[in-house]
């Protein structure tokens, strides 16, 4: 936005006071999260700027919280760091144990939303599609239904949720249960709970994505004799490809970022990144954590990269030219 | 010339076309609605069932009656005794159900029901069990000179609203009614804490949607109106909050407000505070408010910038050359335009401050926690029926935005990035 000539000094001086505002705002925006990768190097097991890290000391920066991330719950810090150690640390350290957890889970509730919600957008992107409003309000919802209504029914339902043992769901689904049985406190009730709270991204993305989607394409690869597979596979796909991955991500990061309902519902062996950064913050606040969340603001730091690259070429491949 | 007749269309095998096409949108209409059907079980398992069981759970509690059998059964035959002067059969009763519970083991589950409306009864239910076996005949007395608490009308109408399995009785209590000798009556304006933090969440939430529509106006116009190129560099400062987890966020405001943090240090190092004059920023409402602000202000950017991109900057040109200054063309031509922006993400940011939980938790304190932690707080005190009533009025609540929501904007608008 460029002043026009006419302007007034009085607007000049009112332009250029909005400009370091909105330059405020960014930085309000931003500042809190760039400022964790430096105070996560600090020497001191200290919050904040010590004077050495403000004179640039080499002396005052560390690479320790990071070395606490591979050692703690580990029980041999001292041994030479040969590949025992390693195995060790990927076998016990709990910060790994941790992040192995939060990617699993994280991975099965990612592919369960996209699958089931691609399949519903393509139905919900029908004009056909009865009770439309509806049926998106429901798959929307939680989204918007705070995630403590969402943790505390599901804890008591998912305590319930049991199979019998010996039964043929037992044989089917029993390793992903707990121990009695039941959804609570297993992978399997975590998993299905964060995609659940990832339904809605996945919704949202691919129906947009499908509202610029042509669909007499359909009909197109319909009468050159093509099935309904190849038809989803070889012309709706390659299109709405990028909406997807860009859902899927959405519904990725949720379920990585989520701790209310892991509180709630899952045991001690669904151990996850935030519950562990949780847990961290309320209890003894190390500066470890600081070592994780710059870890956590690098991933969001790629994974935007993707969906804005992603965004693009989709936008280019939908002929909608950027300004 | 013959009257023409109607000529009934059909398709090549005879049907009449009217029917086909019927059949055809049908069966198309079948075939969308199964596309979407895993999913809908898949959701009405594992959402719809369960915030029904947390609902049926909030009027359900057999605490006192599944164990207080005889009492129970009294109170069907007499329900319309005097709650002053109970009779010799209903101490009776409840002296025989105080027995079977010490020896059932079941006494703290009964008097923890009672204790939701009469404070004070699980202990005296204990002392009550204890002593049970050795009270003699008439139970009346005995029982009153164990402990007179026994003879309090409150206690026994507390027991009768306890000796049905569904009750609304925690909708009351969440809604802060007290049971007195008289019945359920208003409580005193100092003990109404529920009422009283569900007004101070949403007066909070308010708060923030003020300060984010402050704050996203002027940013998301900056990018509505610069060249696409520098506007999708200036996005990633709101994309990449949105991006980044929560708990990052939160451990950063922490390292930023607090006592020791780098706020108060350089205030302190500019000389604008003294050591001892550091604020407390963290771990009250203020800290609560700064951090919801951060986190839920791309919530409010994203609707206001679709919005504003596709204002024609025409508009406003038109409206100063024909002579308004540029205070009235904002007020007058472009701010009206930007009314469905800010609608849609002050709802969003209204309905989500409601709801939220994490950020209060951890940088709230004492003062600056909302009622999604008090939800918490009776879960973890396995208040579960009382968590639960709390939690039917919240998503009441929501539910109701949610509605205003879809009415004005629309669900099927709502976009990311």
């Amino acid at each position: 936005m460029a002043l026009p000539t006419y302007a007034s000094p009085l607007e000049r001086v009112w332009y250029y006071t909005y400009l370091v505002i909105c330059g405020l705002i960014f930085l309000f925006l931003i500042a809190p999260i760039l400022i964790v990768i430096p105070l996560s190097f600090n020497a001191e097991p200290y919050f904040t700027f010590t004077p050495k890290m403000l004179t640039f000391d080499p002396e005052g920066y560390s690479l320790r919280w990071y070395d606490t991330l591979l050692t703690l719950g580990h029980p041999a810090p001292e041994t030479p760091r040969d590949s025992t150690w390693w195995s060790a640390v990927w076998e016990r350290a709990t910060w790994v144990q941790a992040a192995k957890n939060s990617f699993w889970v994280g991975l099965w509730a990612t592919i369960l939303a996209t699958t089931l919600g691609t399949i519903a957008a393509l139905g919900l992107s029908r004009p056909e599609m009865p009770y439309r409003r509806l049926i998106m309000a429901l798959l929307i919802s939680p989204m918007i239904v705070p995630i403590i209504i969402i943790a505390v029914g599901m804890s008591f339902f998912f305590a319930k949720a049991c199979v019998a043992p010996d039964s043929a769901m037992s044989l089917i689904f029993g390793g992903f249960l707990s121990e009695k049985g039941c959804l609570a406190n297993s992978h399997m009730g975590v998993i299905v709970a964060h995609a659940v709270l990832g339904i809605p991204f996945v919704i949202i993305t691919v129906t947009a994505t499908l509202s610029g989607f042509d669909q007499s394409l359909i009909r197109a690869a319909q009468s050159l004799g093509a099935n309904p597979r190849t038809t989803f596979f070889k012309v709706i796909m390659p299109l709405i490809l990028p909406g997807i991955i860009s859902g899927a991500l959405f519904a990725f990061v949720t379920s990585f970022d989520e701790v209310v309902a892991v509180l709630f519902i899952a045991g001690p062996d669904q151990q996850t990144i935030p519950r562990q950064m949780f847990n961290g913050i309320r209890e003894a606040i190390s500066p470890a954590i600081l070592a994780v969340a710059t870890i956590l603001v690098i991933i969001s730091v790629l994974l935007l990269t993707t969906v804005e690259l992603l965004r693009r070429r989709s936008e280019r491949l939908r002929g909608v030219t950027p300004r | 010339m013959a009257e023409a007749t109607p000529v009934l269309l059909t398709t090549a095998d005879g049907r009449p076309l009217k029917e086909a096409l019927a059949a055809a949108q049908s069966r198309a209409r079948r075939r969308a609605f199964l596309l979407v059907l895993p999913l809908l079980l898949f959701v009405l398992l594992t959402f719809l069932i369960p915030i029904g069981y947390m609902l049926k759970r909030s009027v359900e509690h057999d605490g006192f009656s599944a164990s207080a059998l005889a009492t129970v059964a009294w109170f069907e035959t007499n329900p319309n005794f005097d709650p002053a002067n109970p009779p010799e059969e209903a101490f009776a009763a409840l002296v025989e159900d105080l027995a079977r519970m010490q020896s059932e083991k079941n006494t703290g589950m009964a008097g923890t029901r009672i204790n939701y409306s009469v404070p004070g009864s699980i202990s005296l239910f204990k002392a009550g069990a204890r002593a049970a076996k050795d009270l003699k005949p008439p139970y009346k007395e005995a029982l009153l000179a164990l402990d007179p608490e026994w003879g309090k009308p409150v206690l026994w109408l507390g027991m009768q609203s306890a000796s049905g399995k569904y009750t609304t009785e925690f909708y009351k209590v969440a809604a802060d009614r007290k049971l007195t000798d008289e019945g359920w009556a208003r409580g005193d304006d100092k003990q109404r804490i529920y009422l009283y933090l569900f007004f101070k969440t949403f007066l909070v939430s308010g708060i923030i949607t003020f300060i984010c529509l402050l704050l996203a106006f002027p940013v998301a116009h900056l990018l509505a109106v610069l060249p696409m190129a520098k506007s999708s560099l200036l996005m990633i400062f709101v994309l990449l909050p949105f991006w980044t987890s929560l708990l990052v966020r939160t451990t950063s405001w922490i390292a930023l407000l607090q006592e020791q943090g780098i706020v108060n240090d350089l205030l302190v190092g500019l000389g604008l505070l003294t050591e001892d004059g550091r604020l407390t920023m963290m771990y009250n409402m203020v800290g609560t408010i700064v951090a919801m602000t951060h986190v839920l202000l791309p919530f409010m950017i994203l609707p206001l910038y679709s919005v504003m991109r596709v204002i024609p900057p025409s508009y406003a040109r038109a409206a100063r050359s024909l002579g308004a200054t540029s205070w009235t063309t904002f007020r007058r031509v472009y701010l009206p335009q930007t009314l469905p922006g800010i609608a849609a993400g002050s709802l969003l940011v209204f309905i989500l401050a409601v709801g939220y939980y994490i950020t209060p938790a951890l940088v709230g304190g004492a003062d600056g926690q909302l009622i999604s932690n008090l939800i918490s707080f009776h879960m973890n005190k396995s208040n579960w029926s009382l968590a639960a009533a709390i939690a039917g009025m919240l998503l009441t609540a929501i539910l109701l935005l949610y509605w205003v929501y879809d009415q004005l904007i629309g669900i099927d608008r709502l976009k990311l990035g």
